[in-house]
């Protein structure tokens, strides 16, 4: 047993018993970071800052909402709403941040694109991102049922029926994830149980790995340079922090990521007060109405991407495209075959693919929500197909990218 | 510099997304309608100038209004309760108490004349085929008929409140109250459903309830929507140019056309805007202090920023 001596302070007291000075030192004034880097690497703070408004703000709706078909659109809108004081404030925070929190973790992936950062020891960081985003999505769907409004309705329908497989036509599977025929009851309480207990429990998880597995590739830094953070740490502790290649994170590193949630928060709020109409849905204040098929069904901004791939093809066709343009993500580090990991601005071909790719998923979003005719039509189809063979062209330019 | 030259670029791109899938979607998803002012410019103006007294006679007499309307004002009571009259005609006529105030001008004159024609639902009612709307047209009673529907109109402005004194609650009530229900404010198309002290009265209403709203269905083919979120659902200018004339929007649906004056409508949003969207002062004053809030806390934020990184350059 460890010798105990009568403690001097709490402080004291506390650090023989659970080390927090180690722990302190470990996870914030001796965690190394990189200090040629930019405000895009703050982006993981914002995530986490954001996170934490979902989730506080979740808790409090929580305590009113109501997952049964016959009262959950009420207690949304007539008791969280109305009656419940500052009840609105809750839910357009919540839904607020569900839609933004998408528009950062896009940037924040094809800011890792952009400057290799999911290459050399570094893939780990993006597979744990990955599938990140993959809880995200399972979590904002599952979220978007709960007001059981039409698009909820809907959207779960024409979701939960992709599971049929077109003509493979596993309409069990689909009747055993609905847990009925249509969504019902079974099909609410499911949803409600996956979004406020089982995703959010990944979540958090996953979150624990991500972070975990920065720990030794370390963040990489505006040059992709490789820092001998060992010599570069010892340099600053000696006192020369102007010449060290490396910060603390706590609180070189934290102050500026405060700096950027700071910003962030202001347009956070603005949002949040004067333009939520874009993460609220108007056709999801309609009561779900299963005999009343909205005339346009469309998912979340955030989703349209992939919806505009699985949409321009024949069901079997596109039902492969879709399932491609789900996972193609998480195999980035071994589709690139360039040892180069440096910005894209100093990479070959790779510039404009990810420029292209960029550009083609942006096109993609926007014929996602549009109607399927006419130019509309081709521009989806051809941008789909564009997404496609840049990931099957992707191996092959970087295959012969010439090292810098 | 270079800093923002990337904060510029990431902005452009967010910026482009949001356009094509907010603005540019939308327009191109519905159809846009410009308001005609509720100006009923289909409908021809009352040219005479109207005597109220003689309008009276003609209400209560030649006109037979009080045969199936109440006008409550003058203490004329309704000859059958709201859920018999459904029964009878589809939905229940209104009250003409306020009817002066609520509804157009150039519409009650219209009205008066041909109901189908004023309401817009001439392809559900068409004499020649003997599907009569249930309101009969006034043939005249003897004289000028332009001079005794222009005293009737007269008359019903005369007996109405001012339009200041039309709360938001009545202007909805009137115009879309008997077809529609707004249950967030606890309105059936019989009236407020209040509150009740024993089971069994409330049951009572609500049956009253369920049987009008079967008579209403029969009548308009489908239950019409309960109207609580509708501001939410619809926005402002969808449902103002919605009720200057459904058929704009929906041909050949068999919602009427209102006839509702520009200061009823506005009565009307305001009134949804209090069921669906009860806390938007509430909303604009947090706003207010949390933007404070938040702009004095990202000053500090960069204060710290500044600090802290002055030994680190």
């Amino acid at each position: 047993m460890a010798n105990f001596t009568k403690a001097t302070s709490i402080y004291d007291w506390l650090n023989q018993r659970l080390a927090i000075e180690k722990v302190e030192k470990v996870l914030g004034s001796e965690y190394w970071i990189p200090k040629n880097i930019n405000f895009l690497w703050a982006m993981g703070m914002i995530l986490v800052v954001t996170f934490v408004l979902l989730l506080v703000s979740g808790i409090f709706l929580l305590m009113y909402y109501q997952p049964n078909v016959d009262t959950a659109f009420d207690s949304v809108n007539f008791t969280i709403m109305r009656e419940v004081g500052y009840g609105w404030l809750w839910r357009h925070v919540h839904g607020v941040a569900a839609s933004v929190v998408f528009l950062i973790i896009y940037i924040h992936m094809f800011t890792g694109i952009y400057y290799g950062s999911y290459k050399k020891g570094r893939e780990m960081i993006w597979i744990s991102g990955m599938l990140l985003f993959v809880a995200f999505s399972a979590e904002a769907f599952s979220g978007y049922m709960l007001p059981w409004g039409q698009m909820s309705y809907w959207a779960g329908m024409v979701i939960t029926n992709l599971f049929a497989g077109g003509s493979l036509h596993a309409d069990g599977l689909v009747e055993w994830i609905r847990g009925d025929y249509v969504p019902a009851q079974a099909f609410l309480t499911r949803f409600f149980m996956l979004h406020v207990l089982l995703v959010p429990l990944a979540i958090i998880g996953l979150i624990g790995l991500h972070f975990g597995a920065l720990r030794i590739p370390h963040v990489n830094n505006l040059d992709g340079e490789e820092i001998d953070f060992e010599a570069e740490s010892k340099k600053y502790l000696a006192g020369d922090k102007a010449g060290s290649k490396v910060i603390r994170f706590s609180n070189d590193f934290m102050s500026k990521d405060m700096m950027v949630v700071g910003f962030y928060l202001v347009f956070f709020f603005y949002l949040v007060f004067y333009h939520y109409g874009f993460a609220m849905d108007p056709v999801n204040f309609d009561p779900a109405d299963g005999l009343k098929t909205p005339a346009h069904i469309y998912p979340e901004w955030y989703f349209l991407w992939s919806y505009e791939i699985l949409r321009p093809f024949s069901t079997d066709i596109g039902l492969m495209a879709f399932a491609f343009s789900q996972v193609i993500f998480v195999a980035l580090p071994f589709l690139d075959r360039s040892p180069n990991a440096v910005p894209a601005s100093r990479r070959g071909l790779f510039k404009y693919w990810f420029w292209a790719m960029l550009i083609d998923m942006i096109a993609l979003t926007a014929m996602g929500k549009l109607p399927p005719e006419g130019a509309f039509s081709t521009i989806g189809f051809v941008a789909a197909v564009v997404f496609i063979g840049l990931w099957i062209a992707l191996p092959i330019i970087t295959y012969f990218e010439k090292k810098v | 510099m270079k800093e923002l030259f990337i904060l510029g670029v990431v902005t452009v791109f967010t910026l482009v997304t949001y356009y094509l899938v907010e603005p540019f979607a939308h327009h191109t998803l519905h159809k846009h309608v410009e308001s005609e002012a509720f100006a009923y410019n289909d409908l021809s103006a009352i040219t005479k100038v109207g005597d109220a007294a003689r309008g009276e006679e003609l209400v209560m007499g030649a006109g037979a209004c009080t045969g199936c309307h109440s006008i409550n004002a003058v203490g004329i009571s309704a000859p059958m309760d709201a859920v018999s009259s459904a029964a009878a005609y589809g939905v229940n006529p209104p009250d003409l108490s306020n009817a002066g105030v609520v509804y157009d001008e150039k519409f009650l004159n219209a009205l008066i004349k041909n109901p189908a024609h004023a309401l817009a639902v001439e392809h559900k009612f068409d004499a020649n085929i003997g599907e009569m709307h249930p309101m009969i047209p006034f043939y005249g009673a003897g004289g000028d008929i332009d001079q005794e529907v222009a005293d009737m109109v007269t008359y019903l402005q005369s007996i109405s409140v001012s339009s200041e004194d039309l709360t938001p609650a009545m202007a909805f009530e009137n115009a879309c109250g008997r077809c529609h229900g707004l249950k967030y404010n606890q309105w059936t198309q019989i009236g407020n459903k209040g509150s009740f002290k024993h089971k069994r009265d409330e049951l009572s209403f609500d049956i009253q309830v369920l049987d009008y709203k079967d008579s209403l269905k029969a009548y308009m083919g489908k239950l019409p929507p309960d109207l609580s979120m509708y501001i939410r659902s619809r926005g402002e200018h969808y449902i103002s140019t919605f009720v200057e004339n459904p058929q704009n929007y929906f041909e050949g649906t068999s919602m009427p056309r209102v006839g509702v004056s520009a200061d009823t409508a506005e009565k009307v949003i305001e009134y949804l805007k209090d069921a669906g969207d009860t806390k938007r002062d509430e909303r604009e004053e947090t706003g207010k202090y949390v933007m404070i809030y938040i702009i004095i806390f990202a000053i500090f934020s960069v204060l710290w920023k500044k600090q802290v990184w002055r030994d680190l350059h």
